[in-house]
């Protein structure tokens, strides 16, 4: 009998692979056409940008990886926004009970899917598109006549977005000790395959490993640094995707998840609680949308109509995708919401620099989604034949 | 009709008994007052054409269905299944058609599905890889690897998985509802040879077949279901192919029907 390769993580995430790639010939050719992209001032920029987006689409992947979408987050998001405005302009609510209102007022509206879908069985297409609809009217009800409103400027939330920024011995700080942390994680793993008489990975494989995660996370960092920095924003961002990760890939709930999302049928005979998992990942999403909603507007220190607007409820679902997480259910992991923001985040940046309109942003992140979906369809399409 | 007299088994006190069970699905009698007897150590083969009951009988010994009539014991208690779950309790693990797995899951988390190992609120994947590589070197089920999702492996080595996962709860008696019917020759072999291994790990099997060749091929008895009945019993080194087609068919020697 063959034992298993001792590292199998690049073997059970090939997803990243392609992505980092067109990530990596997004940011050569956009360098190349304007020599500010990769200024570290343009890369703060960026990552501020995409961190509010981060979270919506950090909640498209738990929904489609139990085979579900929603369509709303975007509104959601829009809709929290209003919340968190108007508690704190014309209301004057202190910060944390603005945030705690705008996150309730999602976590609900993913109550309510969660509800309809496991106890009606109505489509989460058709439902979530409904959802769209009644949160963009209550989005501009909240809002009032003006439309519009605005944060005041002193406000934390303001600050937190557009400001705070963690000093340096935070950041290496932060990074040095979740490395350490990884490291000596997968250290008792080792002595306990050992043990187990499974194949374990060397030390020195270990050593190259938390060596190479050093200079992708520390030399980032590192060059952000020689500008503002790591927004807290972002931080946040990162934070929600490292607890994410972690529930999906070491909890029974994470384990439900892509159950189901694989086939719920032998979910339910295995013995999960369908219903359950189903309503925690909408109420999970809706809430991590409001929580972006809640950034954006600190961000713009304003809410208005056009507040996750237009095409935000469908971008988060194409970052998701090209991030690398299956349309199909079952498959991905939370860090395709970094990588997928980075991208259409990247295409967007990117064609601002050059003067760009819309028009070929819309193009251009198009037809990376078409890609990255015919991949996700081959992949699964390999499987299925290898399978044979 | 002849009844299989030779072997030790038969000493053996059953694992699982059925005694007169029936079952209607409205005006249409799926089971009438059927017997079956399951033992360790042995493969007790279940045959009919479509709609003979096969199915049903699944269903009352898998405790997806509870029968109109007739009583289910259990190592000599009287029992009723009335849930999957309670099935599985009680010794009694099947594996359906479908064979209830996921794709996209790799072999130790199918195995474990919905019954993982813990450390706190951890999964503690170590434990469960160990044990999965135990369960399947114990059945000489070969996998590339047990890190590999379900969707890349053959149809055998998945019927494999799910026959590995219905016995990490440790049962007495296995169902395996067809488990052959969409395999290829090499690797209905492989599992035809992985079901003479759970037998001789005391296991007793219930091999619901349409595949008489699978079922001569491994089967201790024979039992033949027809029109929800039972239509004969046979010993399997004994009877010959006709004598079991014909009861299946309900044709009898002399060229009539019953």
């Amino acid at each position: 009998m063959l034992r298993p390769p001792a590292e199998q993580g690049w073997r059970r995430d090939p997803g990243s692979v392609p992505v980092l790639a067109a990530l990596a010939v997004l940011w050569l050719v956009f360098q190349a056409m304007n020599p500010n992209f990769l200024s570290a001032d343009n890369l703060v920029n960026l990552t501020l940008q995409v961190a509010p987006l981060g979270m919506l689409t950090l909640g498209v992947v738990l929904v489609l990886l139990v085979g579900q979408v929603d369509l709303s987050t975007g509104a959601v998001s829009g809709l929290a926004a209003a919340v968190v405005a108007v508690g704190l302009g014309p209301q004057g609510w202190p910060a944390w009970a603005a945030i705690a209102a705008a996150v309730a007022a999602g976590a609900v509206v993913g109550a309510v899917y969660g509800w309809t879908f496991t106890r009606l069985g109505v489509p989460t297409f058709v439902l979530t598109l409904a959802g769209l609809l009644v949160t963009l009217g209550l989005q501009v009800r909240v809002l009032g006549s003006t439309g519009s409103v605005n944060l005041p400027f002193e406000s934390w939330l303001v600050r937190f977005n557009q400001q705070m920024f963690l000093p340096a011995w935070l950041s290496y700080g932060a990074v040095g000790l979740l490395l350490a942390g990884d490291l000596a994680v997968r250290l008792v793993e080792r002595h306990r395959r050992l043990v187990a008489e499974l194949p374990a990975a060397s030390s020195s494989t270990l050593a190259l490993r938390t060596g190479g995660l050093a200079a992708v996370t520390l030399v980032p960092i590192w060059y952000l640094q020689t500008n503002r920095g790591i927004g807290a924003a972002v931080a946040l961002f990162l934070l929600l995707v490292l607890a994410t990760d972690l529930l999906l890939r070491r909890t029974r709930w994470g384990r439900s998840v892509r159950a189901i999302g694989s086939n719920v049928g032998s979910a339910h005979r295995a013995g999960y609680p369908v219903r359950r998992v189903y309503l925690s990942a909408f109420v999970a999403c809706s809430s991590l949308a409001a929580l972006g909603g809640v950034m954006m507007a600190g961000r713009l220190a304003a809410a208005n109509q056009g507040s996750g607007g237009s095409d935000t409820n469908l971008t988060v679902i194409a970052a998701a995708v090209i991030g690398g997480t299956s349309l199909f259910g079952g498959r991905g992991s939370a860090w395709s919401a970094v990588l997928g923001v980075l991208v259409v985040g990247t295409i967007s940046s990117g064609l601002t620099l050059l003067n760009l309109d819309s028009a070929p942003r819309y193009i251009v992140t198009g037809l990376v989604l078409a890609l990255a979906v015919t991949l996700d369809a081959l992949g699964r399409r390999r499987a299925s034949v290898a399978g044979r | 009709m002849s009844v299989p007299g030779s072997g030790d088994v038969l000493d053996e006190p059953a694992a699982l008994t059925l005694r007169g069970i029936s079952h209607s699905y409205g005006a249409v009698r799926a089971l009438v007052d059927v017997d079956l007897d399951v033992r360790p150590h042995e493969v007790v083969a279940v045959v009919g054409d479509n709609g003979a009951g096969k199915s049903t009988l699944v269903g009352v010994m898998s405790g997806v269905l509870v029968p109109d009539a007739g009583e289910v014991v259990v190592d000599g208690r009287e029992t009723q299944l009335t849930s999957p779950g309670l099935a599985r309790g009680l010794g009694i693990a099947t594996v359906f058609q479908d064979l209830a797995l996921c794709e996209d899951l790799d072999v130790v988390e199918n195995l474990f599905l919905g019954q993982e190992i813990r450390h706190g609120p951890l999964l503690d994947e170590v434990a469960m890889e160990r044990d999965a590589w135990r369960l399947l070197a114990q059945l000489a089920v070969r996998v590339p690897s047990v890190r590999v999702p379900l969707a890349s492996l053959s149809g055998g080595q998945r019927q494999a998985v799910a026959i590995a996962r219905a016995l990490l709860g440790e049962p007495r008696v296995l169902v395996l509802d067809e488990p052959t019917a969409s395999l290829g020759v090499t690797q209905t072999a492989e599992v035809l040879r992985l079901i003479e291994r759970v037998r001789d790990n005391g296991f007793g099997v219930v091999l619901v077949s349409q595949n008489l060749v699978d079922v001569q091929a491994v089967a201790d008895r024979v039992v033949v279901l027809r029109r929800g009945r039972l239509n004969g019993e046979f010993d399997a080194d004994t009877a010959s192919y006709e004598q079991i087609i014909a009861a299946i068919t309900g044709v009898r020697r002399d060229g009539g029907a019953r």
